[in-house]
């Protein structure tokens, strides 16, 4: 994963989501994946993100239930390979 | 997979581009199905009533239907009406006050089940409002049942084996014929399956909310909207359902656009 | 103080406007269409909307956008047309809307559909009953003043005479006092401030309000209210030779103007009756008919329809028989009609049952 930029970021309200997996389809860049053992306070799945984002605020258009806070950095970062990039 | 802390706002330079909901959409839960389509199409609703600057001057005529938890949800002026029964109240808002722009939320069991005759006299009386149409095929705060835009094939809870045109007759194209009534000014169907759906279904919106402020005549908007629960379906097929079922019906587009000049255009 | 000659619905369409009326839905139906004519007519004349709308429903529905904004509004149709605007009356009074609705009736048949509702739920409407033309032109510009009171539609029941006598009338305004104002009406101006209104018969707040009110909780709140009101309006009634009277009749609209007309005669000539003509048939003037029957040995309703609102007397009078002696009476067009609303008719059957009583005492 060495070298991936991304142009924004997320703010995601895990507690909110429902697990309908609709983001995951809608991401262009393909930087959201449903947890696969981790639940939230009601049970559900809910999506994570990786490096890549565009802030192209896809996910926060189809998700029903205002998961999603998009933000744009105003210089894109470069992730480290190993890279938690905040 | 490096997975990105998103518990917080970042903590370096970064512009918001969306926030969770936009602010006429008061916070809470609304209570709808995971993966339903409806509130896609409610947010994009009320953030081209933003975009355009109307969210001082407009009311929202409600109708029946899972939508109607956004009722108490918006801070939007609500009239809430009964089962069908939105454009009948519609036109009595907007006659009272010609400078508000008004619209009504409405399902398609509301619209085209119960309140049809409703819908068709106000497009061809030529209120300057707009309706929006949320069609699942389905009536699914009951559970899911059939509606006149159920398509052939689908299954609900009153066409178990599938809507049969021997037995349960045809879908109604709602939006084709609205848009042959001559007081219809601008009708379009749009969708939430995709974000690429719900960007041209935003630009409907825009269009047929300027039409109202320029008393264009009357504006028409149908979204088609994912129902996995009343589908019978994972949340995550519900988007190629309706591709695959619903959209090969009742086809996306502008239908109708008189062609009248806005600001925007 | 200035008279014309006006016919009813024409008579009845001024005072409307008179009173503020600014919207009028309606669907043609006799005798209610002259209204409409009337209302078409005089409405554009002050800026305001009428409109012919496409059926009752739609009427109604029409009515009731308007009465969100704060507009006088009203709307009306004969009996069966009402029939068909039952869900929305019981709906309007949930959500506590000011409405006028006429009917104009096409005989009395629709006492219980007035009184009661048509409607599901815990609910009631105001019902006025003028009998003739001078009440009527007054008592629909009191509806919209009680409509607006008690946020809750009002009834005015005409029929197809009040629709086509003419008579020397004042339709100029009145003023019954003073209001509070409208602030719950809607005009789209608290929109995107944060505190946005919402008009439903379903929940009167706001998910963010400091304390929302659920169904459930606000169905109890609407089933309250109808005692408040039924408090809350004056009962009224005209009463008349009550002193002495064995029996009192007891009959509304344009039959108790006839019965009123025929009893006076029958005192004159000394038989001992008297009569209460209700004016409001909700609430019910039931202490006013207790008080005229202090003298009665029995009460006779004449309505005509099979038997309606003298249910009404029995549960206001509960120690004196009741009997009826009108009925339904329809000429050949049904609308309303009755060759049996006569003097003489009334007469015989008043004398017939002054007859039974003092057989009865024998």
């Amino acid at each position: 994963m060495s070298g991936k930029i991304s142009r924004g970021t997320l703010v995601i309200d895990v507690e909110r989501c429902k697990g309908c997996d609709l983001c995951i389809d809608a991401c262009k860049p393909g930087v959201l994946t449903m947890t696969e053992t981790k639940r939230n306070a009601h049970g559900y799945l809910y999506p994570e993100l990786s490096p890549g984002c565009t802030a192209c605020h896809a996910c926060a258009l189809i998700c029903p239930d205002f998961v999603f806070q998009v933000w744009k950095y105003d210089e894109p970062v470069t992730h480290e390979e190993t890279g938690d990039a905040a | 997979m490096n997975v990105i802390r998103t518990d917080a706002p970042p903590d370096r330079a970064a512009k918001l581009v969306d926030d969770f909901a936009p602010p006429l959409i008061l916070p809470g839960e609304h209570h709808l199905c995971p993966g339903c389509g409806e509130p896609a199409a409610m947010r994009s609703s009320v953030e081209m009533i933003e975009e355009l600057g109307f969210a001082n001057n407009s009311i929202a005529v409600f109708g029946i239907g899972c939508y109607t938890s956004f009722s108490p949800g918006m801070d939007v002026e609500v009239l809430q009406a009964l089962h069908g029964r939105a454009p009948s109240l519609a036109t009595g808002v907007k006659r009272m006050k010609p400078d508000t722009i008004v619209f009504t939320v409405q399902g398609d069991g509301d619209m085209v089940n119960e309140g049809l005759q409703e819908v068709i006299h106000t497009a061809a009386r030529g209120e300057n409002v707009t309706c929006i149409l949320l069609n699942n095929g389905v009536f699914g705060e009951t559970g899911g049942h059939m509606t006149a835009t159920t398509v052939l094939g689908q299954r609900t809870k009153s066409s178990l084996e599938g809507r049969d045109a021997k037995l349960h007759g045809f879908p109604i194209r709602i939006s084709e014929l609205i848009a042959q009534l001559d007081g219809a000014a601008y009708v379009a169907r749009g969708a939430t399956n995709t974000v690429g759906l719900v960007w041209k279904t935003r630009a409907m919106l825009k269009r047929a909310f300027e039409l109202q402020s320029q008393n264009a005549g009357f504006t028409f908007v149908e979204i088609l909207t994912m129902c996995p629960t009343g589908w019978f379906i994972e949340t995550g097929d519900a988007p190629d359902y309706l591709a695959q079922n619903l959209e090969s019906y009742h086809r996306v587009g502008v239908i109708k656009d008189i062609g009248l000049e806005t600001a925007a255009s | 103080m200035s008279l014309e000659l006006i016919e009813g619905s024409e008579a009845i369409a001024r005072a409307m406007v008179s009173a503020g009326c600014k919207f009028f839905a309606g669907y043609p139906m006799t005798p209610f269409t002259e209204v409409l004519e009337g209302m078409a007519k005089e409405l554009p004349k002050v800026g305001g909307v009428c409109m012919n709308a496409e059926s009752e429903l739609e009427a109604i529905g029409m009515a009731w956008g308007a009465a969100a904004t704060g507009a006088r509004a009203a709307t009306g149709s004969v009996g069966q047309g009402l029939s068909l605007m039952q869900e929305s009356l019981a709906e309007m009074c949930f959500a506590k809307l000011p409405l006028v609705c006429l009917n104009m009736a096409r005989g009395q048949g629709d006492y219980f559909q007035a009184t009661r509702g048509g409607g599901h739920g815990d609910y009631r409407h105001i019902v006025l009953a003028p009998c003739d033309l001078k009440e009527a032109v007054r008592l629909i510009q009191y509806a919209f003043h009680l409509a607006d009171t008690w946020r809750n539609p009002v009834m005015f029941m005409g029929d197809y005479y009040l629709a086509h006598v003419q008579e020397a009338v004042d339709t100029g305004p009145i003023d019954f006092g003073p209001l509070e104002p409208k602030d719950w009406a809607l005009d789209g101006s608290s929109s995107g401030h944060g505190s946005a209104k919402i008009v439903s018969p379903i929940m009167p707040t706001k998910r963010d309000a400091p304390h929302p009110i659920l169904y459930g909780e606000y169905l109890g709140m609407v089933a309250d209210r109808q005692a408040v009101i039924a408090e809350g309006v004056e009962a009224l009634a005209e009463t008349g030779h009550t002193e002495g009277a064995e029996l009192i009749m007891v009959a509304y609209g344009t039959p108790g103007r006839i019965v009123r007309y025929v009893v006076k005669k029958l005192r004159e000539e000394g038989y001992p009756v008297g009569y209460v003509r209700p004016i409001t048939l909700w609430p019910f003037p039931a202490e006013i008919l207790r008080n005229a029957c202090r003298d009665a040995k029995a009460i006779a309703v004449h309505e005509l329809n099979s038997g309606q609102m003298v249910e009404d007397v029995m549960l206001a009078v509960r120690h004196l028989p009741v009997s009826k002696t009108g009925g339904v009476s329809m000429d050949e067009s049904g609308f309303g009609i009755a060759p049996d609303l006569t003097p003489t008719i009334v007469r015989e059957r008043i004398l017939k049952t002054l007859a039974n009583i003092q057989e009865q005492a024998a």
